[in-house]
């Protein structure tokens, strides 16, 4: 007995330091897997609130440019509105009106791409009634999935991230595959497992499928710059060009589908 | 006493905050960043509560870890450092540092480059493999060690230059 205490406190600096690396590697592996780094996030008051009270200060540099890109937003809408069919005059305000998809605008307050697994910061959280899973988009395109919430504050997974999948298809066909990214550019990702048949030629775009229950169907990604076929010859290998410059983010919506929990019922019960 | 570890603490605080607002947004070329944060591993006294010192490197990198969502990544490289630190400065500063005489202020500059580069690059090849976490992207990891292993070592040996209090 007397020898195990005299080696522990012979070897404590080792003892000590094995601890720590082991509760260091213990994170880093949870990181490493899908909503599971359940300790250290940045969704939390003392970071959530630093990143907000900088974030106040730098975005007066970026003003003029976020405010094009919201001028820019306005006219394409405005211009969808104006040429649209639909007369607005006859469509009556309906209390039992269902709307499926719930947006909810946000700022980014710390953006980050040059990681391999990078994740955003936004200023909405629990009290705004956001949650996990929830879709991040901004004017152009997709930006992420919504990770860990707190009451003010909740992480997103973005789409530089080598762990993120979201279904897309293109535009022209219902050929859809995974996205994916492979680390080296912030401004290409990868879209993999589409099917060899798909008509696949530059330029073309691809928009989400709305296979999932995260994101609605048609939310632009990015053009064709490329494809190639995948080790086993079957599936495509495109590489996708981003609309997003993901280097320049700040302000986005966060979408809520809100029959989620019925679509989970629903294929739970079909998976029994 | 009292005045050292108010000195710490407020070292510890800067340079945290510092990291994470500025030096972690620099991307240069998209992607190299200095880490400049370890400065607080290397200059520690050298006489020190070992544990102590462990310990608070672990806590420095973890505070960097939770303002930039990475894990664990900053606090192991950090561990590592900070227990392989007197190998290091055996090495580096040889029979000066077994007389316990080393002081920072008023070490030979090439002696002193030579500890800063090599415990950066340990540093950096334990963050950048456990952050990309996978052998087929070896050369990608040797890429970003090496850029911002350099970036690093520049910032550090200017900061250490400015800071040091001549006798």
């Amino acid at each position: 007995m007397q020898q195990i205490i005299n080696f522990i406190i012979r070897n404590k600096n080792f003892l000590l330091f094995l601890l720590l690396f082991g509760i260091a590697l213990v994170f880093t592996i949870q990181s490493h897997s899908y909503h599971k780094s359940k300790f250290i996030n940045s969704a939390n008051f003392l970071s959530g609130g630093v990143y907000n009270s900088i974030n106040n200060i730098s975005s007066y540099f970026d003003l003029k440019s976020q405010n094009k890109i919201l001028a820019e937003e306005n006219n394409r809408l405005n211009q969808l509105l104006a040429n649209s069919r639909i007369d607005t005059n006859t469509i009556k305000t309906d209390s039992t009106l269902k709307l499926n998809y719930k947006y909810t605008s946000a700022r980014i307050i710390r953006n980050s791409y040059n990681l391999s697994n990078n994740f955003l910061l936004i200023n909405k959280g629990k009290n705004d009634s956001i949650k996990q899973d929830f879709g991040v988009r901004s004017s152009l395109g997709i930006i992420g999935i919504v990770d860990h919430v707190s009451r003010n504050y909740a992480t997103v997974i973005s789409i530089l991230n080598t762990k993120s999948r979201i279904s897309a298809q293109l535009k022209k066909t219902n050929h859809f595959g995974s996205l994916t990214w492979n680390g080296k550019s912030p401004n290409i990702i990868q879209l993999t497992d589409v099917e060899k048949i798909a008509p696949v030629t530059q330029g073309d775009t691809i928009i989400t499928s709305g296979r999932s229950s995260i994101f609605p169907k048609g939310i632009p990604v990015g053009t064709v710059i490329n494809s190639k076929l995948d080790a086993t010859e079957n599936f495509h290998v495109i590489n996708v060009k981003l609309f997003n410059d993901m280097t320049n983010l700040e302000h986005v919506y966060i979408i809520e589908n809100t029959d989620t929990a019925e679509i989970k019922n629903l294929l739970e019960s079909a998976n029994e | 006493m009292n005045n050292s570890i108010t000195g710490h603490t407020i070292r510890f605080l800067l340079l945290a905050l510092f990291q994470v607002i500025l030096f972690n947004h620099i991307n240069f070329l998209g992607y190299i960043n200095p880490y400049v944060y370890i400065i607080f591993i290397f200059f520690y006294p050298i006489k020190n509560n070992r544990p102590l010192f462990i310990f608070l490197s672990f806590l420095m990198g973890l505070t960097i870890d939770m303002f930039s969502d990475t894990g664990g990544i900053h606090a192991a490289a950090s561990v590592c450092i900070a227990y392989a630190r007197p190998v290091f400065l055996k090495f580096a500063f040889g029979t000066m540092y077994e007389h316990n005489t080393v002081k920072f202020n008023n070490t030979d500059f090439g002696a002193k480059l030579v500890y800063i580069a090599l415990l950066t690059l340990l540093h950096h090849i334990i963050m950048f493999s456990l952050e990309i976490f996978s052998i087929s992207r070896i050369l990608l990891v040797f890429q970003k060690t090496l850029f911002s292993g350099i970036f690093t070592i520049l910032m550090i040996t200017l900061l250490s230059i400015i800071f040091s209090r001549k006798s």
